[in-house]
């Protein structure tokens, strides 16, 4: 069993990424077996995974399948092992870059080659992410994504693309920064940064509320939460299509993640000092950007806004530390990733045809496209939370969660599901229903194979966890046991 | 007599000098056999400083010259860096029209120079070396003399200099004045800080030495001598006057003036944030490459301060390995300037870099990489230069450095990406020559590599500089 499986995992995109960089880049049938050679990768990435996720045992709280090799001498170990929070992020992760290569098409007509490479990068780098389990790794993995998606918005990206991969790398650089100030400080004080060994030693209450506001700004920009959300429409907007889908799907979980594992595994009580704050942002986040969601006529800028919305239902559940929550805003955020994943590809569909993203442009699109209108409407649904969609089981253990904490809180995060249900079914009704009023839509093809392909395994997970999100909740649920008995434990022993 | 097995290295090269001196003057057309013969003295003197027969610390001449694990570093370093200098930039001097055989000899010179002052361990012999250096460095400065823009970079540099030269050798004065001695350790044993003439001349020094690593307020003539010099000259400006510097820097902070600690972290501390913040703020607005390479110097040579400021012996191995990180990045980035050549002549205004990667790929990865390097991004080796500076910072809970420190590095972040956003998302102009020659070749991908690959083994450097012991 000493096989370094999740070594494995990281490497293997990389590998794929050398080979696609050695081949020539000329002759078209070369970049169409790049494209192969990349897919091949992230496919058998996603096997792997699926594999690690059968041989993973829920029923033990530690990480499992550690790794820990010597690094940097003395100072940081090479440390990686998974528990059941993260296994589902990469699992999440391997399940995504591929469906992204597969919607690669001929509208990267530029550089098909290093698009690639950036993905594979980027899946490696994500890999990393999550099943780090040192600080500086995780830095290290956190931050290096940087360069290949400030690569995928700035050269593959639409006309404003220069001004937002600018605003994503410094807005997301200058947040992690002041992380990195707290992890060295966290060796100093603790002296190791090693996550387990921090879980077990626990960190002086006199430095926790600092360093949970270090961790909070990096987070914060990353998740993102209002006020710092403002680079997530720009670069979702001008990011081509798989380049929104990566950032939706699992860039923005890096940071729901962080808080789970980093603020409230390191800093229980700063976490329940903060908790108001935290109620605070996430409301605002949800209430303010769905009505923004609702004034948007760019429809990705208004999936954008959603994003930020539901990843405002994410921070709440997270911070009620309740199993409700936190498990809910598990499910959430796989479920997000799933969806929101899906839904920009949708509007990537349209968008090749039509090459405008404006709402407007459409209406009537269920007379020319009916398969494309099924599936979307899938999507919108799960995207509102509809009872039989894996939006609803994260949705209703958020609100449990929080229910559980506070009523008001609860209940003006219910708004927000209504809101969501309005710019929802809105925009829904404004791009399939009514009347073909633009006579260019007329030419307009439904989903070809490639698109029913990726679209369809999308939305396989979300109806199955929706009905059945037993596999999702079962492998958390001791992991999650376990982060809040040891959170409680710690507010407990300072009290 | 057995002094001299100990400063072989310094000795062959004077001989080579004088030798290949007269070999150029009685031989015509003889500036590629010097060029080539220069490149083998400071290989064979390399190999007799990494062969140093000695023990661990040795005095030399009544204690005015001291070899020890850092001097012996700090050479290697800076015969290293040398000799890829000379390598990478044959084809530029060669078409620049400057290649004659003054422009190596001076080179050595100026090496010869940086050796003694790394050694020195007296405030007379480390004067010598500093001149030695610095009067090369002029007329290296104003070589391309048919250019204006070489000789004013050479007459700028030269007033500039020889003013600090002044400062400090007042300052020298000053310290041999109050302390009674020139001697390293002498002095430390005799210097008080209630005196203030001794709190002067080390305020005189640090501010002449602070000139010779261009940190702010000493920063002026930096930008101009970097944009006017030529370009091989500039690499050479760059790079290796910094090493010689930083040692003495140390040799200086740690040594004679260690009781001083007081009187000086203050000091230190101002030059690296000043540095930081200036080089980061005054870079964003560069049209011209070389130009912003100057700033971003400036920037950096605030970092590797930051790293001397804190007064722990991990702080100055932590510089030191800033300072080679440094080094390599900057060798990669001359590199692709060398490479920037069209119908024999040489580009380097930012506009020129535009949509490069259309077609030139190999390059425009490795700026890519050597930008991103610079910028401090993990998992490149740049960031691991910062990120251990930072560790030494945070150690002496100097949090206030250490956050000005990090946000300077997202300002500078933003005109290294707009670099990289030239080349990558702008539209291209016309292509530039293919390049030939083997040895820059080597050397960008050699210094692309050790940047994009370091993290696999970082311990390599740590281990490297982990002998030096100063405090």
């Amino acid at each position: 069993m000493n096989f370094p499986i999740l070594s494995s995992l990281i490497l293997l995109p990389v590998v794929g990424a050398f080979f696609i960089f050695v081949t020539r880049s000329k002759d078209l049938s070369n970049l169409r077996s790049a494209k192969y050679v990349a897919l091949f990768t992230s496919f058998a990435n996603f096997i792997i995974s699926l594999y690690l996720w059968y041989i993973f045992d829920p029923s033990i709280s530690d990480f499992q399948f550690v790794e820990n090799r010597t690094w940097l001498v003395g100072f940081i170990t090479y440390k990686v092992g998974v528990d059941g929070i993260s296994i589902l992020f990469i699992l999440l992760s391997t399940l995504i870059t591929p469906l992204c290569i597969v919607s690669v098409n001929k509208t990267i007509n530029t550089k098909l080659k290093e698009f690639l490479i950036s993905i594979l990068l980027m899946e490696s780098l994500m890999i990393g992410v999550f099943c780090s389990l040192d600080l500086v790794i995780f830095y290290l993995f956190f931050e290096g994504g940087l360069i290949p998606m400030f690569l995928i918005i700035g050269i593959w990206g639409g006309t404003r693309r220069v001004y937002s991969a600018f605003k994503f790398f410094l807005f997301t650089l200058l947040g992690s920064v002041l992380m990195l100030v707290a992890i060295i400080s966290i060796y100093w004080v603790n002296g190791t940064t090693d996550i387990v060994d921090l879980y077990n030693i626990g960190i002086d209450i006199k430095y926790q509320n600092l360093l949970w506001l270090a961790f909070f700004s990096s987070f914060a920009v990353k998740t993102p939460m209002w006020p710092v959300h403002t680079w997530l429409p720009d670069a979702h907007v001008e990011a081509p299509t798989a380049g929104s889908v990566l950032l939706a799907a699992i860039l923005l979980k890096m940071a729901g993640y962080g808080f789970i594992r980093f603020s409230i595994g390191l800093f229980p009580n700063a976490s329940e000092y903060f908790v108001p704050l935290i109620f605070a942002l996430s409301l605002i986040a949800i209430i303010y950007t769905s009505f923004v969601a609702l004034m948007q006529d760019d429809m990705k800028k208004l999936i954008a806004y959603s994003s930020v919305a539901h990843m405002g239902f994410v921070t709440l559940g997270i911070f009620t530390v309740t199993q409700q929550g936190l498990e809910g805003s598990i499910v959430q955020m796989i479920s997000h990733g799933l969806v929101s994943a899906a839904l920009f590809l949708c509007v990537g569909v349209v968008y090749d045809r039509m090459h405008s993203r404006l709402i407007s442009t459409y209406g009537g699109l269920v007379s020319l496209m009916p398969k494309y209108a099924v599936l979307f409407m899938i999507f919108t649904l799960a995207a509102i939370g509809l009872p039989g969609t894996s939006g609803f089981v994260g949705e209703f253990l958020i609100l449990i969660g929080a229910f559980k904490k506070s009523f008001l809180v609860a209940t003006i995060a219910s708004l927000g599901v209504i809101l969501g249900a309005a710019y929802m079914l809105w925009l829904y009704k404004r791009v399939i229903f009514g009347k073909v009023i633009n006579r260019d839509l007329l030419k307009m093809l439904d989903l070809n194979k490639t698109e029913i392909f990726i679209l369809v395994s999308l939305a396989i997970p979300t109806l199955f966890f929706g009905f059945y999100p037993e596999p999702l909740l079962n492998t958390i649920d001791v992991s999650i046991t376990n982060l809040i008995e040891n959170y409680n434990y710690q507010i407990s022993l300072n009290k | 007599m057995e002094n001299i097995n100990f400063v072989l290295p310094e000795i062959f090269i004077s001989l080579s000098i004088m030798f290949l001196l007269i070999v150029g003057v009685f031989k015509k057309n003889s500036s590629s056999l010097i060029y080539s013969l220069s490149v083998i003295t400071l290989i064979i003197s390399l190999g007799l400083i990494i062969n140093f027969p000695g023990k661990e610390e040795i005095y030399l001449f009544n204690d005015s010259y001291k070899i020890d694990e850092l001097s012996i570093l700090m050479k290697i370093i800076t015969i290293l860096s040398g000799i890829f200098v000379l390598v990478s930039s044959y084809n530029y001097t060669k078409l620049e029209k400057i290649f004659n055989i003054e422009y190596s000899i001076l080179i050595l010179c100026s090496i010869l120079g940086m050796l003694v002052m790394i050694s020195s361990y007296d405030l007379i012999v480390f004067y010598i070396g500093l001149e030695l250096q610095s009067l090369s460095l002029y007329v290296l400065a104003a070589f391309n003399r048919n250019n204006i823009k070489s000789s004013e970079a050479g007459l700028k540099y030269f007033v500039l200099s020889a003013l600090s030269s002044g400062l400090l050798l007042y300052g020298c004065s000053l310290i041999y004045g109050f302390s009674g001695s020139t001697n390293f350790s002498l002095i430390a044993e005799n210097i008080f800080s209630s005196e203030y003439g001794n709190v002067f001349g080390l305020v005189f020094i640090l501010a002449g030495l602070a000139f010779k690593i261009s940190a702010v307020p000493f920063h002026m003539w930096a930008p101009d001598v970097y944009e006017g010099s030529p370009t091989s000259v500039t690499l050479f400006f760059a790079i290796v006057p910094k090493v010689a510097a930083l040692t003495v820097f140390i040799r200086f902070l740690y040594v004679p003036f260690l009781s001083l600690i007081d009187q000086w972290q203050p000091i230190i501390i101002f030059l690296a944030l000043a540095s930081m913040i200036f080089g980061a703020v005054a870079a964003i607005g560069q049209k011209n490459l070389k130009r912003l390479i100057a700033y971003s110097s400036i920037g950096h040579m605030g970092y590797a301060l930051a790293g001397l400021a804190v007064g722990t012996n991990s702080g100055i191995q932590n510089s030191i390995i800033y300072i080679c990180i440094y080094l390599i990045m900057n060798l990669g980035i001359f590199c692709c300037l060398f490479m920037m050549k069209r119908n024999n002549k040489f580009y380097d205004n930012l506009d020129d870099l535009s949509g490069l990667s259309k077609n030139h790929p190999i390059i425009s990865l490795s700026l890519l990489i050597l930008l991103f390097s610079l910028a401090g991004i993990p998992p490149l080796a740049g960031f691991f230069a910062k990120f251990y500076i930072f560790i030494s910072v945070i150690e002496q809970s100097m949090y206030f450095l250490a956050i000005v420190g990090l946000v300077s590095t997202v300002v500078s972040a933003f005109y290294y990406l707009r670099v990289i956003k030239i080349i990558y998302f702008d539209p291209p102009v016309e292509q530039y020559d293919q390049t030939k020659y083997l040895g820059l070749k080597i050397s960008l991908a050699l210094s692309t590599i050790l940047m994009l690959l370091y993290f696999i083994y970082p311990s390599g450097l740590i281990n490297l500089v982990s002998k030096i012991n100063i405090i």
